[in-house]
């Protein structure tokens, strides 16, 4: 039974499936994650599990944190993340949640930091066509109009305009695992997932929308 | 190729080191024990150690100009059989894992082009038949002849 665990984005390859098909696919290094808290009913009002990630420095982690931190085993963890289960029957302060509770095969959804792409323009941030580049045009890669004149005299909200783009936690859904390595805490999941090499992830089993909240899903 | 058996040789020490780690990680079961040997190796090593393991190490040595039998794996149904194809190889292209080549040949008067991914387990296999003598990277010339001028020159020291 898989949870949820958070993994650093390594990079893209490629992968031979059964077939012999070249397919693309993400690596992802992911846990030992370390359950840092589990909350139930009489504790919280509500059952999830709290998971760490990541190493880091005393330093670098307030003392309430690191109090936290001390309850559930050794090491200081940079991550935390929070995951709704039905029950956290089985689950134990300080165990241990590794890639080998997945399996090759499930689908999951990924989340994370997208690329930042700074402060960008129309057409970067929202495929806005460009203007002609020659024949005396001065309008090379411009907005065009916002909106009408003296009516209504303003401008729309939520106008598409240019601004800071990327950077937003977005999730990729139902990605299929087709590999676990759990010598190396290696995921291999088809297709592109959020960031750059070195991002955070979080990767829970896929929820199906519309759908009753899979088991051990969010 | 200098560059490319450079690269062959840290990926054998990768995964060496990973193979002398392995016994320690399952010996010891708490989370510091496992995580540790796996947190040595890079990012880059580990996905080369990824690839390499994917790809093939008794490939010949293939050059432009040479001709080719490249076995195929076809499955009908469920059952598979290797069908043989014979042509020119007239360009390479990437490196490592994503290797490939482009094989013309002439079949019933049409040219016929077939890119292969060099360690795809659909090549079953892939023998060198004759070298050949040619002064580009890229044979695309070839397209425009037709009969005894798409010959390509032997040559005898490879």
């Amino acid at each position: 039974m898989s949870i949820g665990i958070l993994g650093k984005k390594l990079g893209m390859s490629q992968f031979f499936d059964e077939q012999g098909r070249a397919v693309p696919v993400t690596l992802i290094e992911a846990g030992p994650c370390r359950i840092t808290q589990l909350k139930n009913d009489d504790t919280d009002g509500y059952s999830a599990v709290q998971i760490g990630f990541g190493e880091t420095r005393e330093k670098l982690i307030n003392k309430p944190a690191q109090g936290h931190l001390n309850k559930s085993g050794e090491g200081l963890l940079r991550h935390l993340r929070e995951y709704r289960v039905d029950s956290v029957e089985g689950l134990e302060l300080g165990g241990d949640i590794t890639v080998g509770d997945f399996e090759a095969g499930q689908k999951v959804d990924v989340s994370g930091d997208t690329v930042g792409r700074g402060f960008a323009g129309y057409q970067k941030r929202h495929g806005f066509s460009r203007g002609p580049m020659t024949h005396g045009s001065k309008n090379h890669r411009e907005p065009g109009s916002t909106g009408a004149g003296t009516t209504p005299g303003r401008i729309y909200p939520g106008k598409r305009m240019a601004g800071r783009y990327g950077g937003k936690k977005i999730t990729t859904r139902g990605l299929t695992i087709l590999k676990v390595d759990s010598e190396h805490n290696l995921l291999v999941v088809k297709g592109s997932v959020p960031g750059k090499p070195g991002a955070l992830l979080n990767i829970r089993p896929a929820l199906r929308v519309g759908a009753k909240p899979a088991k051990g899903g969010k | 190729m200098a560059a490319d058996s450079k690269d062959t040789a840290v990926t054998d020490e990768n995964t060496e080191t990973a193979v002398e780690t392995a016994p320690e990680a399952t010996a010891a079961k708490p989370s510091k024990a496992s995580s540790a040997p796996a947190k040595k190796l890079s990012p880059e090593a580990l996905i080369r150690s990824f690839e390499s393991a994917q790809q093939k190490d008794d490939l010949p040595e293939i050059y432009v100009g040479d001709t080719v039998r490249v076995g195929v794996r076809i499955s009908e149904g469920n059952k598979e059989r290797v069908q043989p194809y014979e042509g020119v190889v007239i360009s390479k292209r990437h490196g490592g894992l994503n290797q490939t080549i482009t094989v013309r040949r002439i079949f019933q008067g049409i040219g016929v082009e077939r890119v292969f991914m060099l360690h795809s387990p659909q090549v079953a296999s892939i023998k060198v038949e004759r070298r050949g003598k040619v002064r580009r990277a890229k044979l695309f010339y070839l397209r425009e002849r037709v009969g005894k001028a798409t010959r390509v020159k032997q040559r005898f020291d490879r």
